[in-house]
């Protein structure tokens, strides 16, 4: 075990793969002899050269297009796209092109490439650097959901999305890469995709969460236990694929459930687990479902960036609205 | 340094003029020298002959309704064809827009396959492991990137495979394009951006699409070499195509070439050119038909004839015949198989909506 920062665990899981599977290669924006911009990628070209960690120019379209041509000659593209924001700049070649490439192929042309992006607010990034666009990509067809929030699963998770047969989004919460600390083991693991994490065991409310939102629970989950009240929170980790067994099993223990995220609420991933819960654990509720997200605005500029995502006194508010509510 | 302020670069006044070997009439210009021996002639000339019987019953079959709509190659066969000869199957990606069938079934893609994708049959999206092919691509320009990826990658592993990506005077629009070329020159990727100016996007005409005078001018702007070649005539599009790959096998990287051709027919079999292709410019480029060149070359050299050509024709017809057969014959999709193949492994999702769908 060694304690390490997100970004670490990052760059370390990238490092061991690379080191295992050698047609494993690293593409993007400044991300070989600068390290990138958060230092995913820091020392990796110098070990491993600029064949394998490669400076690209600043076109995220031809970034993802020509990964879907490396990887059907047989290499395995790690793309990091500088902020998930900029993914608008490549929108059709991750969903439609790469997205539908085993579908449309009936499984002839897979396409085995992770797409690594930093997303979320609170760290007074200029404009387009915030957003969070999961829900997106989501309702997207053919792309995995990633979206870590520790240090251990972020090198588990990613480990598990190079090796995995499909196009993987994974998204890093910008504001954990040097907050989120963790023991995280030196060797070989993975943390397999469609698991939700209990974060903490309880029996009056149920809070669902995911990656930059989910420090935002843990507060909440200490007030809440402060005020004797016994949340049990959950991260789901992946949305696509969802642990829906999961979900469901939590939420019916309370019969109350919260979800908390960074983007808009308006068709947000929230939505989709609400639909769900509504669908599967309908009898088991004693209360209205409630989502605490972003407004249905553009992220705004930092000064006020504060006022935009939810916070822990939101969640505070949701969870006292569906305990009183009967 | 200087401090002269005149605009160094500038268009240039007028297109160059295109590499031409043979004439419209299909007479081999002075000094000119084919890449191409007679007896590969003859086999282009078939696949040229196969690709537009091809379509001829395509279309037939979607006037009847047997058949989707879909995009024909008429007027473009030495366009598609020059570059699937200069490519070696073995070693070589060939990567399509939508209009180039003969190209991928030269390069072993199955002819069955492309039938089954114009009747839209899921089973017509399959390609087989070893044919170095991608699937047609609807949005266009976007598998420009996709082609320098694949050359670039063959690159990194030491192979010396080259990429052909085909794609059209409308889809040089495109950011895909732009953003292709550029890392193509950069990356020094064994890939040829073929651009087959066929004049028409739909309706959109040439002039609509750049400012600039030669759409191969561009080349230089993206650190790589561009060749505007006579998009109707096989002998040169394949010599110019053949120079590219080798300076691309020889680690000289990308080329673009631009191949001046006309779309004769219909931009898909849901359009009507009567609303805007003037009628006297079809009929000019009618009579530089890049088939009936072949033939008039061959037989300049005692190799065709009037007999040879409705043999041709005959043989090509029931082979394409037997594939549209085949096609009709094959066995209808299950409905299971809009669940499969999203994932390697059904999510959880896809794996209860297959359940209650089909279910019930």
């Amino acid at each position: 075990m060694a304690v390490m920062t997100m970004i670490d665990a990052i760059r370390q899981a990238m490092l061991d793969e690379m080191e295992r599977d050698d047609r494993v290669i690293l593409m993007g924006q400044d991300i070989g002899h600068l390290g990138g911009v958060f230092r995913a990628t820091d020392g990796l070209q110098q070990r491993f050269t600029s064949k394998r960690v490669i400076d690209t120019p600043l076109a995220e379209s031809v970034i993802m297009g020509s990964a879907y041509g490396l990887a059907l000659t047989g290499l395995v593209p790690v793309v990091e796209i500088q902020f998930l924001g900029f993914t608008q700049n490549c929108f059709h070649q991750i969903c439609q092109q790469v997205g539908r490439s085993r579908f449309r192929t009936r499984g002839d042309h897979p396409a085995q490439i992770t797409i690594r992006s930093p997303f979320g607010g609170n760290v007074r990034t200029p404009e387009f650097h915030s957003d969070s666009m999961e829900a997106v990509f989501a309702q997207s067809t053919g792309l995995k959901i990633v979206m870590p929030s520790t240090a251990y699963d972020a090198k588990g998770l990613l480990l598990e999305a190079i090796r995995d047969p499909d196009p993987v989004m994974f998204f890093e919460p910008l504001r954990g890469y040097r907050l989120q600390i963790d023991d995280v083991p030196e060797g070989d693991y993975t943390v397999p995709f469609g698991k939700l994490r209990v974060m903490s065991e309880g029996d009056d409310v149920t809070l669902v969460t995911w990656s930059a939102s989910v420090p935002v629970v843990e507060a909440a989950v200490k007030q809440l236990a402060e005020r004797g009240i016994s949340a049990h929170a959950v991260d789901l980790r992946t949305l696509v694929p969802l642990d829906e067994a999961g979900l469901v099993e939590a939420v019916e223990r309370t019969g109350r459930c919260v979800v908390v995220h960074e983007g808009p609420a308006t068709a947000g991933f929230g939505a989709e687990v609400i639909a769900l819960l509504q669908e599967q654990a309908f009898y088991s509720l004693e209360a209205p479902l409630r989502r605490v997200t972003a407004p249905d605005t553009p992220y705004p500029m930092p000064g006020i960036e504060q006022h935009y995502i939810p916070a822990t006194s939101l969640v505070m508010r949701a969870v006292q609205e569906v305990l009183t509510d009967r | 340094m200087t401090t002269n302020t005149t605009p160094q670069f500038v268009p240039d006044a007028r297109p160059v003029p295109p590499i031409r070997l043979l004439s419209p009439d299909g007479v081999l210009a002075d000094g000119a020298e084919p890449a191409m021996d007679d007896a590969t002639v003859i086999e282009s000339l078939r696949y040229m002959v196969y690709g537009r019987a091809f379509d001829v019953k395509s279309f037939s079959l979607q006037r009847q309704g047997k058949l989707g709509t879909f995009a024909p190659l008429v007027g473009q066969e030495a366009s598609i064809m020059g570059p699937a000869f200069a490519t070696d199957p073995a070693r070589d990606w060939l990567v399509p827009q939508y209009r180039e069938a003969p190209a991928l079934i030269r390069h072993g893609h199955s002819a069955l396959r492309v039938a089954l994708y114009r009747m839209g049959h899921p089973e017509g999206g399959r390609i087989d492991a070893n044919v170095k092919v991608m699937q047609f691509n609807i949005s266009l320009a976007a598998q420009v990137p996709h082609a320098v990826g694949l050359g670039w990658g063959m690159r990194l592993q030491g192979q010396d495979g080259v990429a052909v990506g085909y794609f059209g005077d409308g889809a040089s629009s495109e950011g895909d394009f732009h953003e292709a070329a550029n890392l193509a020159g950069v990356m020094k990727a064994p890939v040829i951006l073929f651009l087959q100016n066929n004049q028409w996007a739909i309706s959109t005409p040439r002039e609509i699409q750049s400012n600039a005078t030669d759409l191969a001018a561009r080349a230089p702007g993206y650190g790589m070499p561009g060749v505007s070649v006579d998009g109707n005539d096989l002998l040169a599009v394949h010599k110019v195509t053949a120079e590219a790959v080798e300076r691309a096998r020889a680690g000289e990287g990308p080329t673009l070439i631009e191949a001046h051709t006309f779309r004769m027919w219909a931009h898909t079999t849901a359009d009507d050119p009567t609303r805007y292709v003037d009628p006297e410019v079809k009929e000019r480029w009618a009579k530089r038909d890049p088939i009936e060149r072949v033939r008039k070359y061959l037989a300049a050299k005692g190799l065709w004839d009037d007999e040879r050509t409705e043999a041709m024709q005959a043989e090509v017809e029931a082979e394409v015949e037997d594939v549209f057969v085949q096609a009709a014959r094959y066995p209808d999709a299950a409905p299971d198989e809009v669940y499969a193949h999203t994932f390697a492994e059904d999510s959880p999702a896809i794996a209860r909506q297959r359940e209650w769908h089909l279910g019930g």
